[in-house]
């Protein structure tokens, strides 16, 4: 059943009307046309569809578009700054923390949602806030530099 | 012998047609100055030709291989992709330093089989070691070529002349100069260029040779790379396809009737190819589910436990692939021997991108965006499944989400562009997860035996090596070793029935992972028994100074005290050979004799690889490597049986994850001097191996067979 659905997209309220119970994912990507979220394995079990709703990273692929309503929702398209990169998604570029780049969408939100929470976190803390996010090329210890090097960037900022 | 003459590649029946036109590219890329290579001038083709087993065919046209812009910017045109390996970063550099431009003033051009010269694909790491060395020349011929311009605009002779990030100087009086965007204005001047020029020496390379950053970075972190499901062109169906529950299952009973019934459906029914279309996947997925079908299965019996024996049954008369000495001979002198059976099982590519491709007809042009890894191959599939000429199908390949060679066959964008006509609209076929896997072209499983002895000496005696169905890439023999003999048996290339259960194909570095890992864990065994520090066992065993050298830079590195095996430390080395390159891997490990599990706690890989183009990205392809080899030494592996596939998703095949990672460590040999060889696959092939050996190491008990699961570790501990 359609209904309206009214929502924060990257800062900007957004209205759709769409079938509640289709996954955030597909509308995300098909309705309105945001592809940084990725489609890896449908069953929240690789991360690369990861999107922030409050500031908590979820995996669109297991999520309802009605269950957004009235929500705060950031794909990898908003997160960075007015022409600003945001620090994460800069120190994943000087770490070359990536390859294919696939799952880096994915691995950037939810390393976002790790700094909220953990504003410094320790190597293991890293690791454990990762680890059900699967990268194939194997740019995993990389990743791990960029998100400490971040945090060090972000609390010198803040 | 380098393992390299035996690139084992296995297309499915290959023809090349050359539908390319010199007008027809000259018409798609604009104006500017054209530089183009004929094939004569293409050690590449040769080479390339030479590995394949069917070099027939080669286009006879020409290869064009950069433009210079009016806007200064040279466009490089490569049928090469880019799926992470990083071709995009280092053929820029390449043809920066030859036509003495900054890196970031050139544009990759790549996978578009309308704009890009013919290439057979991106695999088994040939770009830099095949492509790189005529791009090169191609750079130089470029830069000459300018010159020549500039001699004729300034009346200048060339031989006054210097070039410096892409302007023309008089060498005397460097206020007369003329740069390559001047030179290329309001023009379109095509050269094609014969003889040889010069490329640089290394100590003039001001790009090459030096860690740089991926170009593609930006796009990929702020998600706007494209990759082959993110387009949308308008009108389009997402598709959806009925699948069988397994390999060899037949379609009995099909009632469409509930499937049509759901709004906005479009159900497609064309022999084999049974589709949903729907303008949003989700609901062409769901509408999918309304499906009612029956298939018949066959019953083989084969599954993931008896596929040995099931090959060893079928396997043909064997191959000698290598041979010296005389094994009768040595077997008499050895005072004891060792035979023992190594085995592998299948593993799947399981790239994060699953295969895609969009496919759109116009007319009696198709045109098809996909993730593949050979563009033309794709074309070629797509055009004989319509039965319409090659030259009517572009493919294009935006950026791929992952290969490992999983990508070479392009099933999907058969799929897609079958739709497409079939519908009438544009149609994206987007692998699910689960369809990934069942059609994936696994790492065939294999079985190698070798037989061995000691002479009274403690050293190798003799060495007889089978192969089954690994093929021979890395199953070659570069120990001293005085009676040896390899044979492979395999069935590729011979028309007949393949042994396995369903599909299988090249697995980054295809073959060594599995001859490595037989060679590398039997070399050990056999120091173990002579009671020899297993590093000093390979370096009495090696008169090859190329792979001392990189066993010593390993050793040095990781800090190797030698000691006799098992140890109780947990550390193992081993080494190998791909694509020309030499790698050498020390680990060490932790068993946790209660559950099984192996931590790997630190690699340090060394490697040899000629001139490293961009050291920075030969790094990041080491890492990948040793971090996707944790995976099948440890983990990876397919269960199945009766052709169904039971592994179909990431919950029950475990990828490495983060928790698994060690401390990675890498040493580049630096050999600048020597031509660049393979990047993209060495340093996985010794993974097996040296977490095997570390783990013999670690608890005195020898796994043979990958991968060293918890529970075959269990086993093992408990039969001892």
């Amino acid at each position: 059943m359609d209904e309206k659905i009214k929502f924060t997209l990257n800062g900007k309220a957004t209205t759709i009307t769409v079938d509640g119970e289709r996954k955030l994912l597909w509308v995300l990507r098909t309705d309105l046309g945001l592809t940084g979220t990725k489609y890896g394995c449908g069953e929240g079990l690789c991360g690369a569809c990861t999107v922030l709703i409050n500031k908590e990273a979820v995996r669109s692929c297991q999520i309802a578009a009605k269950d957004v309503q009235g929500k705060e929702v950031i794909t990898i398209e908003g997160i960075a700054g007015k022409g600003r990169l945001h620090p994460l998604q800069k120190s994943f570029m000087e770490h070359d923390a990536l390859q294919c780049g696939y799952c880096t969408p994915g691995m950037i939100l939810t390393a976002y949602a790790l700094l909220r929470n953990n504003p410094r976190p320790s190597t293991s803390d890293i690791i454990k806030g990762m680890d059900t996010n699967l990268c194939r090329c194997g740019a995993h210890n990389r990743i791990i530099k960029a998100i400490q090097d971040a945090a060090g960037k972000m609390q010198g900022r803040s | 012998m380098l393992t390299d003459e035996f690139l084992d590649i296995d297309f499915l029946d290959e023809t090349i047609k050359m539908q390319f036109s010199r007008r027809q590219f000259l018409t798609a890329a604009g104006g500017g100055i054209f530089l183009f290579f004929t094939l004569g001038d293409m050690a590449i083709f040769s080479r390339e030709g030479q590995a394949s087993s069917a070099p027939q065919g080669l286009p006879d046209d020409f290869n064009a291989y950069l433009k210079i812009g009016a806007d200064g910017r040279i466009s490089c045109y490569t049928g090469k992709i880019e799926m992470g390996q990083g071709a995009v970063t280092a053929l820029a550099l390449m043809l920066a330093d030859e036509l003495d431009v900054e890196p970031e003033k050139v544009d990759m051009v790549m996978g578009d089989t309308d704009l890009c010269p013919y290439d057979r694909g991106t695999f088994g790491s040939m770009t830099i070691r095949f492509f790189g060395p005529p791009l090169r020349e191609a750079g130089a011929k470029g830069r000459r070529v300018l010159m020549e311009l500039a001699a004729e605009r300034l009346q200048i002779p060339v031989k006054d002349l210097e070039t410096e990030r892409g302007v023309i100087f008089d060498k005397t009086n460097r206020q007369r100069q003329i740069s390559y965007a001047q030179l290329a204005q309001g023009k379109k001047i095509v050269r094609q260029l014969l003889g040889a020029v010069a490329i640089k020496k290394p100590s003039a390379f001001k790009s090459m040779g030096k860690p740089a950053l991926r170009r593609d970075a930006q796009e990929k972190v702020t998600g706007q790379a494209k990759f082959a499901m993110d387009f949308r062109l308008p009108g389009m169906l997402y598709a959806k396809i009925l699948r069988p529950p397994a390999h060899g299952a037949k379609l009995k009973d099909l009632d469409l009737s509930a499937a049509r019934q759901v709004p906005g459906v479009q159900v497609i029914q064309d022999g084999d190819l049974i589709a949903v279309l729907h303008k949003h996947p989700d609901a062409a997925a769901a509408a999918l589910e309304k499906i009612k079908a029956r298939f018949e299965r066959t019953a083989s019996g084969i599954d993931d436990k008896n596929i040995f024996d099931h090959l060893l049954k079928v396997a043909p008369e064997g191959k000698v692939v290598a041979r010296d000495g005389d094994l009768q001979k040595g077997m008499k002198a050895a005072v004891t021997n060792l035979d023992q059976t190594y085995l592998d099982g299948y593993v799947a590519h399981a790239p994060m991108e699953p295969h895609v491709a969009l496919a759109h007809v116009e007319g009696d042009k198709v045109t098809v965006r996909a993730s593949t890894q050979a563009p033309f191959l794709a074309r070629d599939e797509v055009a004989n499944a319509l039965g319409i000429p090659s030259g009517n199908v572009r493919v294009i390949t935006p950026f791929v989400g992952g290969g490992f060679g999983g990508k070479t066959r392009n099933r999907q964008a058969v799929e897609a562009a079958r739709l497409a006509k079939l519908s009438g609209k544009p149609v994206q076929v987007a692998w699910s997860r689960k369809e990934e896997f069942f059609y994936d072209s696994f790492r065939p499983a294999a079985v190698v035996k070798i037989k061995s002895g000691l002479t009274a000496k403690g050293r190798i005696g003799f060495w007889d090596y089978h192969v089954y169905f690994a093929g021979q890439r890395g199953g070659g023999q570069f120990y001293a070793i005085p009676h040896y003999s390899v044979i492979a048996y395999d069935m590729r290339g011979e028309g007949r029935r393949s042994p396995h259960p369903f599909g299988t194909g090249q697995w980054r570095a295809p073959g060594n992972n599995t001859n490595t890992f037989g060679r590398e864990c039997h070399i050990d065994s056999l120091a173990a028994m002579a009671g020899i520090d297993p590093l000093e066992f390979r370096l009495l065993h090696l008169t090859d100074p190329q792979m001392q050298r990189v066993l010593k830079a390993a050793a040095d590195k990781f800090g190797w005290v030698p000691a006799k095996q098992p140890s109780g430390r947990g550390i193992g080395v081993a080494c190998g050979q791909d694509t020309g390159t030499c790698v050498a891997t020390m680990a060490e490990v932790e068993v946790d004799k209660r559950t099984g599990h192996v931590q790997v706690k630190r690699l340090v890989c060394a490697q040899d690889m000629g001139l490293a183009v961009n050291p920075e990205g030969a790094t990041l392809q080491m890492e990948g490597c040793m971090t996707m080899g944790l995976g099948y030494a440890l983990k990876e592996h397919i269960r199945f049986k009766d052709g169904e596939i039971f592994d179909l998703n990431f919950d029950t095949y475990e990828l490495p994850r983060f928790s698994w990672l060690p401390k990675l460590e890498t040493v580049i040999i630096d050999n600048k001097e020597s031509a660049p060889q393979g990047g993209g696959e060495p340093a996985i092939i010794t993974m097996g191996a040296v977490i095997a050996n570390a783990v013999y190491d670690a608890i005195g008990v020898r796994l043979m067979q990958m991968p060293l699961s918890p529970e075959s570790i269990m086993t093992a501990l408990k039969e001892r």
